[in-house]
């Protein structure tokens, strides 16, 4: 059982778009939207996931089925990655200060141009890298 | 426009990020003694550059081993172990042992691994000849073994 890859990927490319229209306009409120999508993906799995559905309609139909299948949950992780920052950043630019949110959009901005661009997955490096925060024995 | 100037500096900045990640992705280096020194600080008694059978609770290989540090959240890590399974079982006495790097927290503190997969090709006695971080190509593993198991033969 898996998921095909290109599904994130094309969700990654949506994500960066949506991210980069958030960043000029400063608009808290689509960004909100992204958030919930990141949340949906994270949370519910994705299957439900909100670009996933656009892509198995629109794109997949056109490419064909996929070389292979790969795990759900990398993905996943990193969508709960993007929830975290795209949540940190809303609140910023709707409660504390448009600066909060531009940095934390920033970074989100960045992982998911990496992912779209050149298939990084920023979001699942930061699973070791928040295990190894953890103090050493 | 703050926002627009922020936008192309950070997509500037990530492109020539992404580019260089790219090229060093997969790609062997030797790694010398000196190379995998331990964080600052932090005292280690055990050699950095040797990884021995029993830290790894399997034996070693006769000629070489590969060690694949995986984690649970890792695309690439699945494909990856196929490969480097394939070219361990197509090689008498090539190993290959997979580490969930979350679950050895101490090897990977100790051996500096960030990022998953990060390949290490040992030579029989255990030392770390050449490491990879990110999915290799399959000549590449092949030359990063082909290394080890000549210089045995020699």
């Amino acid at each position: 059982m898996g998921i095909d890859p290109r599904g994130p990927r094309f969700g990654a490319v949506i994500t960066t778009i949506i991210l980069a229209i958030v960043l000029v306009t400063g608009s808290g409120w689509l960004l909100l939207a992204q958030t919930v999508v990141f949340a949906i993906g994270a949370l519910a799995g994705l299957r439900y996931a909100p670009y996933g559905f656009v892509y198995r309609a629109l794109v997949r139909p056109r490419l064909g089925p996929p070389a292979e299948l790969e795990a759900e949950s990398p993905p996943r992780f990193a969508q709960g990655v993007g929830m975290m920052c795209a949540a940190i950043a809303t609140i910023g630019f709707l409660a504390v200060s448009p600066l909060v949110g531009i940095a934390f959009t920033t970074l989100a901005l960045i992982a998911a141009f990496l992912n779209a661009a050149f298939d990084l997955c920023l979001g699942c490096h930061m699973y070791l890298f928040i295990q190894r925060l953890r103090p050493a024995q | 426009m703050g926002g627009l100037i922020v936008l192309v500096v950070v997509l500037a900045a990530a492109t020539v990020a992404g580019l260089a990640l790219r090229q060093r992705r997969g790609k062997f280096r030797a790694s010398p003694a000196g190379a995998l020194r331990p964080l600052a600080g932090r005292i280690t008694l055990a050699d950095p550059a040797v990884l021995t059978a029993e830290e790894l609770g399997v034996p070693l290989g006769a000629r070489a081993t590969l060690v694949q540090f995986s984690t649970e959240f890792c695309a690439n890590c699945p494909p990856t172990r196929r490969m480097l399974g394939q070219v361990a079982q197509d090689h008498d006495g090539v190993e290959l042992v997979e580490v969930d790097a979350a679950a050895r927290l101490d090897l990977a503190r100790r051996l500096n691994i960030y990022s998953t997969p990060t390949i290490l090709v040992l030579g029989p006695d255990g030392a770390i000849a050449s490491r990879a971080s990110g999915q290799p190509r399959k000549a590449d593993v092949l030359a990063a073994v082909g290394e080890i198991l000549g210089a045995g033969a020699a």
